[in-house]
């Protein structure tokens, strides 16, 4: 673990680099000779994007030679999710059927990190468009955890997750729909915030189910991301969800600690099925934030329990949806045919992984004819339930705490054969997609093998100024 | 067989879907420019292409053009909700089209046609086209050819689909209900209403009964480009399911496609209501909800609709027949026409000339204007113009967008008429002709015509035919 | 709704979502996408019929847009990213059938 290198927040790079007392192109090219020495045994990247980074560099740095403005994340190096579009550099979403294509576009939030000064350094490895708890559903190989080879890093934001713990980038993109952020963070020792749905834009992120997905930052500190968040959130005019809103200021509440925040342990959420050692860290964190002055005390979430058989009958439903474009007329892979229908059947039985077929199968049959009210109508009833049981557990508290996933990293290949058991592994992050809340994983201590376990802070719509309080008090005293 | 034969017998249940696409600048969901005859594929984007990641935004001018076509449809304005229809085909971009399902904009309305019968409205709801198949190879019949290209630029042009009830009986009403929906599409500013080009398309479900009984099974007759079209395909369609029905088979429910030069419908494919389309809420775009500020406002910047302009010009002249002032509305020259008749015109001859005349180019007929017109009007009916000479002045006066109707005349020696001398010649042919007046006399109206060739003639054809026939009438 | 997935039905539904499956994914997603869907006999018991269905996390409403033209993207560049294209547009194989 010699080469993670957690300590120097983004801001302290980006202020040296403002001060001229370091250049930006020595940053980018240290955490490049980073990569390039440790990726091959990780595989966190897609693509390494190092010409690219590298002339991004030196520009920061003509302009600071210049005294022109470079923006507060200047010359810090971000990796970015393989499902964010970057104008001219391959887009993959970790799937062959969008081989070769190449986004005449930014993201909004990929723009947004450029106009702070951040870097882009590469693309990171995923689950196949983002369906996945481990990083193992990628054409591109599977992810390692780094502080156990033989482990997963979680899915889906698997690469971004491992990037951020292996000191390759201190920020990285992830996008977040049922924990794709919060649960690769848990197993890979970061930090990852799942902000309020529509306070961070979603153009440009390749959709996998448009009514939960929501772009976040990793960070390898509770600052880093809050860092990140400030520069990618607020309104975008090019996405009809968008919040009319201004990005939140986190950092300046960020130290102000927990004194009198109420804080409820979800009981749904912390019982059975929960690892002992998790469930050992859980209580910790809630003695930590208790003796800092919080208010602690259990709450129930009923409707909770119900929340992965909605999300896996909602996010399939709208994936299979959206996945339907992916057909070989327009970019991307085809598989030549007789006629056009045989050509849509061959390119996307052989563009897509077992993973992204199941779940298209599952969610075109959950909308099919006399099947949707039983399945996809029942789900979104059950989705205002949960809502529901939030809104009553919000009345009494600020804050809800639970593990951000019932175990740590598990073995790579462990629960590939049980699609079911994977599912059930999302448990405790998929609520609040449901919900649109913001949350966040913070890591705190370990496990008797020595992975990293994660806390989840969990919070009603545009709270996460305050859970951002609630995260570097816990990372303060693990 | 024909058409009138078997309404004793069988009764013909039309529902017509009009599409029209909208008069906006831009598509419904991107800025990509909405219009015709450009280049292939020279107006997309990101979204329309349904490139990965993109993400629509809607159009304010599309939703309220779609409140404009309820608020004239008499619709209730509905809280709604854009879905998707999950289906794939090689001219939608995203392989979903997104339109509007359990909650359209506009619902349950009427339309007042001008034979006093009403249609019902079922819905009038906003939804995205799509682009555009050209089948190359096999004399481009999409079975024969070897491949096809694809052009969106016509993908995601904004739409509105008016769904009728099945309340229209004859291949006459149905033709009388499009005639009206697109004048008023035109009118409100919706649509161009050129079915020709195919931004008004109406696709007819067509079915026959015996009066009383329930609906028969419905054939969707598409491919109809002009309302002529429509009638054609029809009455064809009544034909060809009685003569199934009446031969022992039954009809199967199909989609069927006209063909104007054979005169014929064909089989497209078939339709079932188990066509399974997974609509489901489109999650990238959120309700509108108008609220009573906004729908007022868009009712009150409706124009007049052509029903009430058309009753301004019977106002002023009962006797003109419907088609006339019809033409006039959907020209769009009534107001000119009350201006004429306010400058002083007679208001039955400002309808007819103006029908007549000066419908091709409304533009020139305003370049002309009000005034003029009126002073031209007014020399025919002062007789200084015979009808003929009238319609002379009137071609120069549209080919030069203005003049002096005057010096128009002047200039081709339009002389007034003489009514002493033309009294006189009148005369003096009837008192030629003792016999043919003794005849015309007891009846014999077509001698009528003989005397008012004679004196045309006479005359070298100035003398103005009404003139003439009063003449005539005086001698009788 | 709760009778089992059967292969016939996965047949179907793979003809919707146009997936030229194998007999193998047939044989394993009838059997996977049963229990997930066996999983959801927790909702299936919940009387909730008079609950509103949530569509969207958020509660806007008429988000719009001015109808002013933006410009689009290059012709050329759009269809450099096309499997196959001809004279401007992109090309398909022969398309069996009207449009449903
Ligand atoms: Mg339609
Ligand atoms: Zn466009």
């Amino acid at each position: 673990m010699s080469h993670v290198t957690k300590g120097e927040s983004v801001l302290e790079i980006a202020k040296s680099v403002r001060s001229k007392e370091r250049k930006a192109s020595e940053v980018i090219e240290a955490h490049l000779t980073q990569i390039e020495s440790r990726d091959q045994e990780l595989n966190a990247f897609n693509l390494v994007t190092r010409e690219r980074a590298m002339q991004a560099a030196r520009d920061i740095d003509e302009r600071v030679a210049n005294g022109q403005e470079v923006g507060p994340l200047a010359g810090v190096p971000v990796a970015v999710k393989d499902n964010l579009c970057t104008t001219g550099v391959d887009t993959t979403c970790s799937s062959r059927i969008l081989e070769g294509w190449k986004p005449p576009y930014d993201a909004t939030v990929v723009d947004r990190i450029a106009a702070a000064g951040a870097v882009m350094i590469g693309k990171t490895n995923l689950d196949e468009f983002a369906m996945g708890s481990s990083t193992e559903n990628s054409a591109f190989g599977v992810t390692h955890n780094p502080h156990d080879t033989s482990r997963v890093s979680g899915g889906s934001s698997g690469g971004s997750a491992a990037a951020v713990a292996a000191g390759f980038a201190p920020i990285a993109f992830g996008s977040d729909t049922g924990g794709s952020i919060r649960q690769p963070a848990s197993f890979c020792g970061v930090v990852g915030i799942k902000p309020t749905y529509g306070l961070v834009s979603r153009y440009g992120l390749i959709a996998f189910a448009s009514s939960l997905d929501q772009v976040g930052p990793l960070g390898a500190t509770v600052a880093d991301a809050a860092a990140m968040l400030e520069a990618i959130a607020g309104h975008d005019p090019r996405d009809s969800t968008s919040l009319p809103q201004d990005a939140p200021n986190l950092t300046a509440t960020m130290n102000d600690g927990v004194k009198g925040l109420r804080v409820g342990l979800v009981q749904e959420l912390s019982g059975e099925g929960v690892a002992p050692d998790v469930a050992a860290a859980l209580q910790r964190a809630a003695d930590v934030l208790q003796e800092n002055g919080a208010i602690v005390s259990e709450v129930s979430v009923p409707a909770v329990k119900f929340g992965v058989t909605a999300y896996y009958l909602i996010a399939p439903a709208e994936a299979s949806s959206n996945l339907a474009r992916f057909d070989g007329v327009r970019y991307g892979l085809r598989k030549d045919a007789e006629n056009v229908f045989e050509m849509y059947d061959a390119t996307r039985e052989q563009g897509f992984g077992a993973e992204v077929k199941r779940r298209i199968m599952l969610g075109t049959y959950a909308l099919s004819a006399g099947y949707y009210d039983a399945y996809y109508g029942k789900a979104q009833r059950v989705r205002t339930l949960i809502t529901r049981d939030f809104a009553t557990a919000y009345e009494s508290c600020d804050v809800l705490l639970s593990p951000t996933a019932p175990t740590t990293a598990f073995k790579v290949g462990e629960k590939t054969s049980d699609p079911l058991a994977m599912y059930l592994n999302d448990v405790c992050t998929i609520p609040t997609n449901l919900a649109g809340h913001p949350a966040m994983s913070v890591p705190f201590g370990k496990d008797s093998n020595n992975m990293p376990i994660g806390v989840q802070i969990l919070g009603p719509n545009l709270s996460e100024a305050t859970l951002v309080r609630a995260g570097a008090v816990l990372e303060a005293n693990q | 067989m024909n058409a009138v034969e078997t309404k004793t017998e069988w009764e013909t249940v039309i529902g017509l879907e009009i599409h029209t696409e909208l008069r906006t600048q831009t598509k419904l969901f991107c800025g990509c420019e909405n219009n015709f005859g450009a280049e292939p594929n020279r107006n997309v984007c990101a979204v329309c292409l349904g490139l990965p990641g993109s993400l629509p935004v809607l159009n304010e001018h599309a939703v309220e053009l779609a409140m404009r076509i309820g608020t004239a449809l008499n619709c209730t304005i509905a809280p709604s909700v854009m879905s998707r229809k999950n289906y794939f085909y090689p001219d939608m971009p995203k392989d979903y089209q997104v339109s509007q399902y359990d909650l359209p904009i506009n619902l349950d309305g009427s339309l007042a046609l001008p034979d006093g019968s009403v249609v019902g409205i079922e819905r009038a709801h906003l939804e995205e086209d799509t682009g555009k198949n050209t089948h190359v190879g096999g004399g481009g019949r999409i079975q024969n050819a070897d491949y096809s290209l694809i052009d969106y630029n016509r993908a995601g042009i904004p739409l509105v689909e008016i769904v009728s009830r099945p309340d229209m009986r004859s291949a006459e009403q149905a033709k009388a209900y499009v005639s009206e929906v697109r004048a008023i599409l035109v009118a409100i500013g919706a649509s161009d209403g050129k079915m020709e080009e195919g931004s008004l398309r109406v696709d007819a479900n067509v079915s026959v009964r015996r009066p009383g009984e329930p609906f028969g099974t419905r054939c969707e007759i598409k491919n109809v480009n002009s309302i002529r079209s429509l009638g054609r395909a029809i009455d064809y369609e009544t034909r060809r399911q009685i003569e199934l029905i009446e031969g022992g088979d039954s009809v199967q429910q199909q989609t069927r496609h006209w063909n104007e030069g054979e005169g014929r419908t064909h089989f497209g494919r078939i339709k079932s209501d188990a066509d399974d389309y997974r609509y489901f809420p489109e999650p990238d775009l959120v309700p509108v909800v108008p609220d009573e500020a906004w729908k007022t406002r868009v009712a009150n910047e409706m124009p007049m609709l052509p029903a009430a302009r058309r009753d301004r010009l019977f106002e002023i002249s009962p006797e003109t027949h419907f088609d006339t002032v019809a033409t006039v509305v959907d020209a769009g020259l009534d107001q000119l026409v009350l201006d004429v008749v306010k400058a002083g015109a007679d208001a039955r001859l400002a309808i007819n000339r103006t029908a007549n005349e000066l419908v091709n180019d409304a533009d020139a007929a305003s370049a002309v204007g009000a005034s003029t017109l009126a002073q031209t009007f007014q020399m025919e009916t002062d007789g200084k113009l015979t009808a003929t000479q009238a319609k002379t002045v009137l071609g120069e006066l549209m080919a030069l967008r203005g003049g002096d109707p005057q010096a128009i005349a002047d200039k081709h020696g339009f002389e007034p008429v003489d009514t002493d001398a033309l009294a006189k010649t009148v005369n003096e042919i009837v008192d030629a002709h003792p016999d043919e007046l003794e005849r015309l006399k007891g009846g014999e109206q077509k001698l009528m015509g003989f005397f008012v060739g004679k004196i045309m003639a006479a005359t070298q054809g100035k003398a103005d035919g009404k003139a003439v026939q009063a003449l005539l009438r005086e001698r009788l | 709704m709760s009778e089992p997935l059967s292969q016939e039905v996965v047949r179907h539904v793979a003809e919707l979502a146009r997936l030229d499956l194998t007999d193998d994914e047939v044989a394993a997603f009838t059997d996977q996408l049963g229990a997930v869907l066996g999983h959801a006999a927790d909702i299936e018991s919940l009387d909730i019929a008079d609950v509103e269905p949530t569509t969207h996390a958020l509660p806007l409403t008429n988000v719009l847009r001015k109808d002013v033209v933006q410009p689009g993207l290059d012709r050329q560049a759009v269809l450099d990213q096309a499997p196959a294209s001809e004279a401007g547009q992109f090309r398909v194989p022969k398309i069996l059938g009207e449009e449903p």
